[in-house]
């Protein structure tokens, strides 16, 4: 009876240009470089992808339907650059077999700093959801599927989410199969989807790799592997970046043709299904506790927050930035706060991340940097900046003096 | 093994990277007679070519024991000659002058010179270089060797000319070429001589795939024949200062440690060091070395108004670079072109973070450093200014870049010149 969960994360970071620190304007965003790969991911990766979703869903007639997490601030980039894009979204959001979740606006790492810009940001997201696609979220992940047990009570105590997304790993699950539906130790109502990595990344990360034992992967030999979890599992989660089709594995390694024939390929088997996180989380119950005290994400194979709090440039960086909370929001200055705020966005982070850098791997998608250095010089650059324009709007007087 | 340089009289990288190779060869167990021209100048009118052993030769600073542990298969040979590496255009043209007044005494081909055995010490460089090859002839007569492995320019005459009378296989290894040293203003007559040197060369042994480059581009020498042999380091026994490190100084240092000439960019340090002090008052700009836009340097700080922010060490040695290097918060090498540059690497073995330019070999083989065009003074400073204010940064390019220096072994450069070594001897030579 597997049903297939497909949840696919949405997102682009605003790129901060390059910003020395002789600069002293508040330009921080590169327009030229977020345009042209906003609009190169549109036509390679959401105009593409959405038409082969849309598709399939008429083509099946509402028996196929995924999920989706767009970001705040990758919407504001497709109303701006490629407002296309938007359409087939509205598109997809009228068939009704499309769940749009719930995440922070700003893809940002909230959740580890503060509680409040955390909640904030959940509700501005959701907020632009219900305007954009008519509903309001019900299911919630958070950026990178960031997870620990605090979580569930934050999200509880909002009182709006049925359930949260969150990474199978295998040192919380202990041998249990990430196919069932958990919950927090402290929540008997929040329900916990866990993503099926190995499943997952066998689309996102190993389709073209061509040393695997299984490449070419077959539409039907996946469909052959998601029915063997019939009778050991009521759901299998599978997460991914929306890039990968087209992005992350290029049109020409054939994913698109791939996703053409899944669902067929998976229905053919009478017992198998698909099913949107709002609905598996009304067709099944809890069934075992999942006790989460550190915290997982869903980043690298170590599953941590090395990625993005690893080095001591991450963390001064994001501290300094936090730091200065209270401060840009006592301001009440609108485009003050949305330029913090877009700094929050994990990338920033992600691109100051040393752990790998030598090897040079995935880190590098899209990276506008040359180093993790360079990333953390201007990102610094630009809270300096920030920091200059917080005391100008707090000390007029001083200012007018000048 | 045909060199010019080695420590402790050097004035700069070559002796540096001699003393690590063949030290390094020494441990693999690869026999090395390393023939220099002495390395101090004698009273004039001593014109015969004398064979010198380590133990005549007047090296106070390094004992004989010191060689005989850590060179223990390298034999020294030293002429007497007055070979400068590191002199410039300028220095050279009045030689060259002087050269062409006295050309009759010198035969046109380039290599096989034949110098009498009394020809006077004239000043003349290209005389010094053809004096060494003459000697470095006469002492391979008495030597047996395999492979003739001849370091820069100076040296290829010699090598040429040896290996022409022994017939044994040559190498040529660049460390620097006249492009790099003069920029487009080249010497016609060093150029000359480097391109007969590598196109003689059965390999030539590049130490950096910028300097491969120039030589396939510069001096259409075919690319098969051109290996990339990176330098390594040596390693500070025991580098870690405790004293050093806590030293509360209300001054950041900023250094820049190098022969002070047109191909390393002081004055692109000095214009950062201007943008720097815009914006960050407590910092000192250190310029260690010395050469031949040492005066201009001096004068352009003043004329930048901040002459007492940059201070001129002169050349250091030993003691007093370790000294400075402890002092120092950040080491820039802004090098117009930099064929490898391994000050870096001794700046990071002693635990300073480092900015080069992005026209050095060196760039090719660290990540931890940070990087900026040589020309971009804005970049440069901006950079300086990040590592001065946010330890963070400092901190992590710091433990990085320590870490991946040490990967940068000599023992891994000896180990491909030996490779290189067995691929010609197994070839018959003179193709």
């Amino acid at each position: 009876m597997p049903s297939v969960c497909f949840y696919f994360q949405v997102h682009q970071p605003w790129r901060l240009r390059h910003y020395t620190v002789f600069d002293e304007d508040h330009r921080y965003f590169d327009d030229f470089k977020n345009r042209s790969i906003c609009r190169k991911v549109a036509n390679k990766c959401y105009l593409p992808a959405n038409r082969v979703i849309l598709d399939l869903i008429r083509q099946h007639q509402g028996r196929f339907k995924v999920a989706y997490s767009i970001t705040g601030v990758l919407l504001e980039q497709l109303a701006e650059y490629a407002p296309e894009v938007m359409s087939t979204f509205d598109a997809l959001a009228q068939t009704g077999c499309v769940e749009f979740l719930a995440e922070t606006y700003y893809h940002s790492l909230s959740f580890l700093y503060s509680p409040n810009e955390f909640k904030e940001q959940i509700y501005k997201h959701s907020d632009t959801i219900e305007e954009l696609f008519g509903v309001r979220p019900k299911v919630f992940r958070n950026t990178e599927l960031i997870y620990s047990n605090d979580l569930t009570d934050t999200i509880e105590s909002m009182g709006v989410f049925d359930g949260i997304l969150t990474e199978g790993a295998d040192r919380i699950l202990y041998g249990r199969s990430p196919n069932f539906i958990y919950r927090s130790p402290r929540s008997e109502r929040i329900k916990l989807l866990l993503k099926n990595y190995a499943l997952s990344d066998d689309i996102a990360f190993r389709f073209s790799n061509r040393g695997w034992c299984e490449w070419p992967l077959m539409a039907y030999k996946f469909s052959d592997w998601v029915s063997k979890v019939n009778g050991n599992g009521y759901v299998v989660n599978l997460f991914m970046d929306y890039e990968t089709f087209g992005e992350h594995q290029w049109e020409d390694t054939g994913i698109f043709d791939f996703m053409r024939h899944l669902p067929g390929e998976i229905m053919k088997h009478p017992d198998n299904n698909f099913k949107t996180p709002s609905e598996v989380i009304a067709s099944f119950p809890i069934t075992d506790v999942i006790d989460v005290p550190g915290v997982i994400s869903w980043a690298d194979t170590e599953r941590d927050l090395s990625a993005w709090l690893g080095n001591p440039l991450q963390s001064s960086a994001l501290h300094e930035l936090y730091r200065m909370e209270k401060k840009i929001k006592d301001t009440g200055d609108e485009e003050l706060i949305a330029d913090w705020r877009k700094l929050q966005t994990s990338d920033h982070f992600y691109y100051m991340c040393t752990k790998y850098f030598a090897d040079g791997d995935v880190h590098k998608y899209f990276n506008p940097y040359d180093s993790p250095y360079d990333s953390y010089i201007n990102f610094m650059n630009v809270m300096g900046n920030l920091e200059k324009r917080y005391k100008k709007i707090m000390a007029p007087v001083t200012v007018e003096e000048e | 093994m045909l060199g010019w340089e080695f420590p402790p009289f050097i004035s700069g990288g070559l002796g540096t990277a001699c003393y690590g190779l063949t030290k390094a060869m020494s441990r693999l167990g690869l026999e090395v007679t390393f023939v220099l021209p002495r390395p101090v100048l004698m009273s004039g009118g001593t014109t015969h070519v004398r064979m010198r052993t380590p133990g005549d030769i007047d090296y106070s600073v390094l004992s004989a024991e010191q060689f005989e542990e850590e060179l223990k298969n390298v034999k020294f040979r030293a002429i007497d000659s007055a070979l400068r590496p590191y002199a410039n255009a300028e220095t050279y043209k009045s030689e060259i002058e002087e050269l062409i007044r006295s050309k009759q005494r010198i035969s046109g081909s380039i290599g096989l010179v034949e110098m009498g055995g009394d020809v006077h010490y004239t000043g003349d460089m290209y005389t010094e270089v053809h004096r060494y090859a003459a000697a470095a002839v006469k002492l391979a007569m008495q030597d047996s060797f395999d492979v003739i492995h001849a370091h820069d320019w100076m040296t290829y005459p010699a090598g040429i000319a040896v290996s022409a009378v022994t017939g044994k296989p040559l190498v040529v290894h660049v460390h620097s070429t006249e492009f790099d040293r003069s920029g487009e203003h080249v010497n016609q007559m060093i150029y000359d001589i480097e391109r007969a040197g590598m196109h003689a060369a059965d390999r030539v042994i590049a130490v950096s795939f910028l300097t491969r480059n120039i030589i396939i581009s510069r001096y259409g020498v075919d690319g098969d024949k051109v290996a990339v042999v990176y330098n390594g380091v040596e390693k500070n026994g025991n580098n870690v200062n405790f004293n050093g490190t806590d030293i509360k100084k209300d001054e950041k240092i900023v250094l820049f440690l190098g022969r002070i000439t047109m191909q390393k960019g002081p004055e692109y340090f000095l214009g950062a060091a201007k943008k720097v002090l815009e914006v960050m008052d407590n910092v000192k700009f250190v310029m260690a070395g010395s050469g031949d836009m040492m005066r201009r340097s001096v004068e352009l700080a003043a004329e930048l108004g901040i002459g007492n922010k940059v201070l001129f060490t002169g050349f250091l040695r030993g003691e007093d670079v370790r000294k400075v290097y402890e002092m120092a918060d950040l080491y820039v090498m802004p090098s117009v072109s930099e064929p490898f540059g391994i000050a870096p690497l001794e700046a990071l073995n002693h635990d300073v973070p480092v900015l080069i330019s992005k026209q050095s070999g060196v760039s090719e083989v660290l990540k931890h450093v940070l990087k900026a065009d040589f020309w971009d003074v804005n970049e440069i400073a901006n950079k300086i200014v990040a590592v001065l204010k946010y330890p963070p940064l400092q901190v992590a390019l710091k433990e990085h870049g320590n870490f991946e220096v040490r990967k940068l072994k000599w023992e891994d450069a000896a180990e491909r010149c030996r490779q290189i070594y067995e691929q010609l001897a197994a070839q018959p030579v003179g193709v």
